[in-house]
């Protein structure tokens, strides 16, 4: 870890100028992954910017629909805030399937969006790999990558996104509010995160010196039947080998509304619109789910090491929506 | 025997659960300097240059150490080194040359004020390498290896050749391969060393070691330095597995750098530096045949091995089990061994047997599958009471009860045959079992005892306890020896100025040390007894000794316990402050993997005591018992409960016992289920770098585990007839766990571990 | 309930041995003089006996943290931080990369935090800061200015081990002791996460309104997953969450082999079985 200059903000406008005027500085907030990229030298920033002081931590309904969720919130009061059991909880789950207990208490949700890949080509400095260092090559494509991405990559990077609760925004068309040092904006959740194209070095659309501010998810009908489906190498406390967000409306026994996104899978968190599209209207039952799962995995491009998760996806979405149709809780 | 078996809590519980037990980094010390090993990122070639230039300008470096500048080292030679009663973890001596062998090897050494700034300065030392192509891969890399003539001083290899015509003819004959991948040891605490030098020719190392004698030793030969004024000072480990048996590189950079700069040093490695620079299981790839009659009697068995090594002549031994289970006439065990790039090898938890139970008793499994035969009454009927090579008898040996006892409270007769006969939902539901067994190994230990006039006393030993409970049976034995309470003893361990103990690895610790500490206790009761009847005011006065017995500290008269005498009163009659003895126990085959100084050998070996090798072989068993639920759609595995049984002899504390056995049975789940260190093809360096890649089972992978021990004394390992029992509670773990997967889904899984993706190809 | 140390007593001759032991060097640690009596009582009475004299952690315990600053000019970045550990405050001029756990364990010599891989991936550094339980190793020192911490050396209250502390004795719930400060840590908070009714991943009724929880096996091993023990002490620690989390006694099922023990999780599935007979 290099010598870095702390400094506390309690102002989102002060923090965007010393961001914008200070291109190697870094945002702190959490601490569970910066610190963790620092101590491995991926990360030199020369100043970290502690902004956990800044008044972002609230949670609470929206005026114009649906509940805000501040950048600066710990994954745990989030994920059990009674705005988010009640309203959302595709997303408490999501959250929970994450990590462990202490990090979920440390880590913030601006820090959940903004938290890179752990591809451990990226995670040695002593290999190779475009994110960390733009043309030095991706290790991992032609390397072990048994966990990396079969959507949307690129042959300059095959990492994946690592988070849960993404995938659950994903799911639930959130949308992120940033501020920048001329103003705010709102991206939509699904143009949050990028694919890495020529540029993996860039995990997302964030522009210099914007800092998140909430992110806010619109109101929905999808409390009765969501299911938030993770699967790992063991039995917690691991990243996913495929994760699934899935949320219906259900109607009569017809599907009305449906949102699929898939961790694991991809540099971003990946929806699959259109096998949500082939559910409308189906039946809620387990031939419509597998149908949908193979239009959703219709594109899949596997890599050497990871031929396992097209299948495993297909299975895991069908399961995830069978459970989403049980209701929220585990069968 | 009043205390020794008994279920008390660990003596040093206190310590553990209040955060005031101290291990080795934990002993800071005065001007105290950090050092941080900078490590290797090729795996072969030779360093052209090391740049420390801008690293020495960081703030805070006080020194870097590379193979120009570093003091060196003795050269190694092998025998003059295995003198000392230590070992080197690999065949390297830490930064004296510059060649590189794997990756992740120690190449300079930064010294600064603060942990961060030896971190930052590291990390900004600039190498560059002639590099060479690497040897990684074991099936590219078996051409160029060798049949080893020597296993741990014994043949390695084993009627080569003679089995091949039997198993043909065999009516019914298995042959399969199975691998298992590189795996790593992991304890909690990382290794950690803190080097003091008291002048130029004392050294104190604080160091967190399974052998305080062996690092003394070690370190006295590197800095020839006499072994008494090398201080080794391990109180606490936290966990070893094998990786802390040995000395490796970091110890010799800790006292390096102390002498380098003239100040404490101290080095706290990286959890990453312990997938590479502390040695590691070596993959394994394992072709096991059997052969039978129709009835399923064995007619032959052929384990061979497939391995590597680096820097030392050690590989993984994983045909050890097939040498002893069963009672086939002809038996063929071979090895052959490449070398490749990476982490030297070494002992890992029950070395051989873990990956070896895994092919043997998969084999034996799809054996009974051919057969159409019960796998336990498969192996009942193959059961040998003698060692099948040496033929001479177990000491003592209960494997059937352990399938009889295992079987009744597993459940085992509700077991379906065939497979995929059980569900519930979409779970699968399988039950396996195995064969678990280990050698057990007895050395030459030593104890100072002494007895202060408060009556308190204090056990020392340069033994250890690296979690296995040495602490509390030592002191249970003190108090049976003594016929005191355990809460009026202290033990001093994990001190090399102690009198000397073995290694606690091999499972030998238990059935070393104890033994020692009952003749200890024994030789200082019968001194006590002496001075009570020499005593003219003591009411024992002219008794003879052997009409007396002693509970509670209080010597009386077996037939009439109220003449009696404290040994508190005793001692301050005699104006003895303090009363102490010092002796040796040693098995009648020798020291074993003993240290050689035996610095008070007072008492005589004792005809009873005969753990001739000569006459006994002298093994653990026992039977591993699994239930899996396999996720029909994910191939996502859950061992939902597990019964342990073992005959290892009398068991000298059944809660921490049971301890052991259950962390023995979860290192074997590991293994089964996720453990596995997987190497780049192109660079050979680790991929799964830290514990988020390299997983190890979590709480809630790990379901109720059910212990039994049939706990009959081993009338010829000792007197008091205890095994050790820090191995065999993995052994056959991973087999019992891939049968019941078997069982489960009728997929036969051979390559370890069983991760959720093999089960959808 | 799990064993409560001030329902016992110590008996006459380890009172006299604690008096002698004590007068010896009494002098020396006058500011902790009550304190260390207390200590050792807590000691003799909780198993260890004369084990806790084992003074190379003991006087750790005790030890005046060592506040001394670095000398001036070696270190850049240099801030100045104050917190409380363990309801005493400290001041400390620190490194701006220095994590809490280093600062704990090099600067202020409370080493029962521990560091098992420095990334967040084993938990062995866990404590409580405001009362929640987190990771040391990820957290910087410079950021818990005015934030109040406590560690395993702070959880004994007195002459009475926390009923966490006592569960793991009774239970086992370690080996080499390692892990053992951030799983008890880790459990403590468990405890309290649960009276306020705060999820995990296992929770069958997310949309409910937060109470107390009353945890299931599962549920304790789910909560405590970031919290590895390699020794794995695991089924001996759920079990000692278990018996503080009801307040009822949790056999400890190995020691007797009764009959009810090896109940199987499907032992209605298993009755169908049986064409096969065993040995």
């Amino acid at each position: 870890m290099q010598p870095f200059k702390y400094t506390k903000t309690t102002d989102v406008i002060a923090t965007t100028k010393l961001l914008a005027a200070n291109t190697r500085a870094k945002i702190l907030a959490g601490g569970t992954n910066i610190i963790d990229l620092m101590k491995e030298d991926v990360e030199r920033p020369d100043e970290l910017v502690d902004i956990t002081n800044i008044s972002l931590a609230e949670i609470k309904i929206n005026p114009a629909g649906g509940v805000s969720i501040g950048a600066v919130a710990r994954n745990t009061d989030t994920a059990n805030h009674q705005l988010i059991r009640e309203n959302y909880p595709l997303l408490t789950q999501a959250i929970l399937a994450g990590a462990s207990a202490q990090i979920r208490n440390m880590a913030t949700n601006g820090g959940n969006l903004n938290q890179r890949t752990r591809c451990p080509y990226f995670y040695d400095v002593a290999m190779p790999c475009n994110k960390r260092e733009p043309g030095s090559g991706c290790g991992a494509f032609e390397g072990e990558n048994r966990m990396q991405a079969i959507f949307g990559w690129s042959d300059k990077c095959v990492a994946v996104h690592p988070s849960d609760m993404c995938v659950a925004l994903a799911a639930l068309d959130a949308v992120v509010i940033v501020q920048g040092p001329t103003g705010n904006r709102s991206i939509p959740f699904t143009a949050y995160h990028r694919l890495p194209g020529d540029t993996p070095e860039k995990d997302n659309t964030l522009n210099a010196g914007e800092v998140i501010l909430s992110i806010d998810i619109p109101t929905n009908s999808f409390q009765n039947n969501s299911y938030y489906l993770k699967v790992r190498d063991r039995s917690s406390y691991a990243f996913a080998l495929i994760s699934v967000a899935a949320a219906l409306e259900i109607s009569g026994g017809n599907i009305t509304q449906a949102r699929i996104a898939l961790g694991g899978v991809a540099h971003k968190p990946w929806r699959t619109t259109e096998a949500e599209k082939y559910l409308v209207g189906k039946p809620a039952n387990e031939n419509s789910f597998k149908e949908a799962a193979i239009i959703a995995m219709k594109d899949a491009r596997p890599l050497k090491h990871n031929s396992y998760k097209p299948m495993l996806a297909t299975r895991a979405i069908a399961r995830a929506l069978m459970q989403a149709t049980n209701g929220v809780a585990k069968s | 025997m009043a205390e020794i078996g008994k279920p008390i809590d660990r003596i040093e519980a206190f310590l553990k659960v209040t955060g005031t037990a101290k291990y080795a980094a934990e002993f800071n010390q005065k001007n105290m300097a950090y050092g941080f090993p900078v490590r290797a990122t090729i795996a072969k070639g030779t360093i052209s240059a090391i740049d420390t230039e801008a690293a020495q300008k960081n703030k805070g470096v006080i020194k870097i150490l590379t193979h120009n500048n570093a003091p060196r080292l003795k050269a190694i030679d092998p025998q003059a080194m295995q003198q000392t009663g230590g070992m080197l973890g690999e065949q390297l001596l830490a930064i004296q040359e510059n060649k590189v062998s794997y990756f992740g090897q120690y190449i300079a050494l930064v010294i600064a004020e603060t942990y961060e700034q030896a971190r930052a300065a590291a990390a900004n030392i600039k190498v560059s390498y002639n590099k060479e192509k690497p040897a990684i891969d074991l099936k590219t890399e078996m051409p160029n290896g060798i049949m080893p003539k020597q296993l741990m001083g014994e043949e390695a290899q084993l009627n080569e050749g003679k089995t091949a015509s039997i198993l043909d003819a065999g009516a019914v004959k298995v042959e399969q391969t199975y691998t298992t991948p590189n795996e790593n040891h992991h304890p909690m605490e990382p290794h950690a060393t803190i080097a003091l030098w008291e002048g130029a020719d004392k050294l104190l190392v604080y160091d967190a070691t399974q052998g305080v004698m062996g690092a003394r030793g070690i370190m006295s030969y590197l800095f020839s330095l006499k072994p008494e004024n090398v201080q080794i000072l391990s109180p606490y480990v936290g966990g070893g597995f094998g990786c802390k048996g040995s000395q490796w590189g970091h110890v010799m950079l800790a006292a390096m750098g102390a002498k380098a700069v003239n100040r404490p040093v101290k080095i706290a490695i990286t959890r990453q530096a312990m997938q590479t620079n502390v040695g590691r299981r070596a993959e394994t790839e394992q072709t096991v045949a059997l052969s039978s009659g129709t009835d399923g009697k064995l007619t032959a068995m052929r384990h061979h091995t497939n391995t590597y090594g680096n820097l030392s002549d050690f590989f993984e031994p994983s045909g050890k089990q097939t040498a002893v289970l069963y009672s086939a006439p002809m038996r063929e065990v071979t090895y052959k061994v490449t070398k490749l790039n990476v982490g030297t090898p070494t002992f890992m938890r029950a070395p051989g047997e873990t990956p070896g139970t895994f092919a043997l008793e998969s084999a034996m499994d799809e054996l009974a599958h051919e057969l159409k035969m019960d796998p336990i009454a498969l192996r009942v009927l193959n059961h040998t009471a003698e060692d099948p090579i040496k033929k001479h008898p177990f000491s003592s040996e209960y494997l059937l009860d352990c399938y009889k006892l295992g079987a009744d409270k597993f459940g085992w007769h509700n077991r379906k045959a065939l497979p995929r006969q059980l569900r519930n939902g979409k779970q699968l539901i399988g039950h396996g079992m195995a064969t678990a067994t280990y050698p057990a190994i007895r050395s030459a230990a030593s104890v100072k005892m002494q007895m202060r006039a408060d009556g308190s006393v204090t056990v020392m030993s340069a033994t250890q306890d690296i979690g296995t409970g040495t602490y509390t049976i030592m002191a249970q034995t003190a108090a049976d020896a003594l016929g005191i309470p355990v809460k009026m003893i202290t033990v001093k361990l994990g001190d090399s100025s102690l009198p000397p103990a073995p290694v606690s690895g091999g499972s030998t610790t238990a059935a070393s040390v104890n033994p020692a500490v009952l003749a200890a206790g024994e030789m200082l009761r019968n001194d006590l007894m002496k001075l009570a009847v020499a005593d003219t005011k003591s009411k024992l006065h002219a008794r003879n000794i052997a009409e007396l017995d002693v509970i509670d500290g209080r010597l009386f008269l077996i037939d009439d316990s109220s003449i009696s005498d404290l040994y508190v009163n005793i001692m301050r009659r005699n104006k003895k402050p303090m009363m102490e003895v010092c002796t040796t126990a040693m098995p009648a085959s020798g020291s074993g993997l003993g240290s050689p100084q035996v610095p008070c050998n007072l008492a005589p070996l004792k005809e009873d005591e005969n753990s001739d090798e000569k006459k006994y072989a002298f093994h653990s068993f026992g039977a591993q018992f699994a239930e899996v639920w396999v996720d029909e759609d994910f191939g996502t595995i859950r061992v939902k409960r597990f019964v342990s049984v073992h005959d290892a002899g009398r068991i000298m504390n059944e809660k921490t016992g049971r301890s052991q056995i259950i962390g023995g049975v979860i290192y074997g789940l590991g293994a089964a289920l996720m453990e596995e260190t997987i190497h780049d093809k192109r660079w050979a360096n680790p991929v799964t770098r830290t514990l988020a890649d390299y997983h190890v089972p979590v709480n809630l992978d790990v379901p109720p585990i059910d212990v039994y021990f049939i706990g009959k004394p081993d009338p010829h390992i000792s007197k008091i007839g205890a095994r050790g029992i820090g191995e065999i509670g993995i052994t056959g773990v991973a087999a019992a766990v891939a049968n019941a997967v078997f069982n489960a889904t009728g997929k036969r899984l051979r390559d370890l571990p069983l991760t959720p993706d093999k089960l959808l190809v | 309930m799990p064993e409560q140390t001030d329902n016992q007593d110590l008996t006459d001759d380890e009172k006299s041995l604690i008096q002698e032991i004590l007068s010896e060097d009494e002098s020396n640690l006058t500011p902790y003089g009550e304190s260390r009596r207390n200590f050792l009582k807590m000691a003799m009475l909780t198993s260890g006996g004369l084990m806790a004299f084992e003074l190379s952690g003991a006087q750790g315990f005790f030890a005046d943290s060592l506040t001394d600053s670095p000398a001036p000019g070696i270190i850049e970045n240099i801030l100045r931080v104050a917190f409380k550990v363990n309801g005493n405050k400290k001041s400390l001029d620190i490194d701006s990369r220095m994590t809490l756990l280093d600062a704990l364990r090099e600067r202020l010599q409370l080493t029962g935090s521990k560091k098992g891989c420095d990334h967040g991936q084993c938990g062995a550094c866990t404590l409580l800061v405001d009362g929640r339980r987190v990771l040391s190793c990820l957290t910087l020192a410079a950021s818990c200015e005015g934030k109040s911490i406590t560690t395993i050396e702070g959880l004994a209250d007195n002459a009475k081990l926390h009923p966490m502390q006592a569960a793991f004795v009774k239970h086992d719930g370690f080996q080499c002791g390692y892990c053992t400060p951030g799983q008890i840590c880790s459990a403590t908070a468990l405890i309290e996460e649960a009276k306020r009714g705060e999820l995990s991943y296992l929770s069958t009724d997310v949309r409910s309104k937060a109470g107390p929880l009353e945890l299931s096996d599962e549920e304790i091993r789910e909560r405590m997953s970031g919290n590895i023990c390699r020794c794995g002490a695991y089924p001996n620690i759920v079990d000692a969450i278990k018996e503080v989390h009801s307040g009822k006694d949790v056999g400890q099922h190995w020691q007797f082999l009764h009959e009810g023990n090896n109940a199987f999780s499907v032992g209605n599935l298993m009755q169908k079985g049986g064409e096969n007979a065993a040995i």
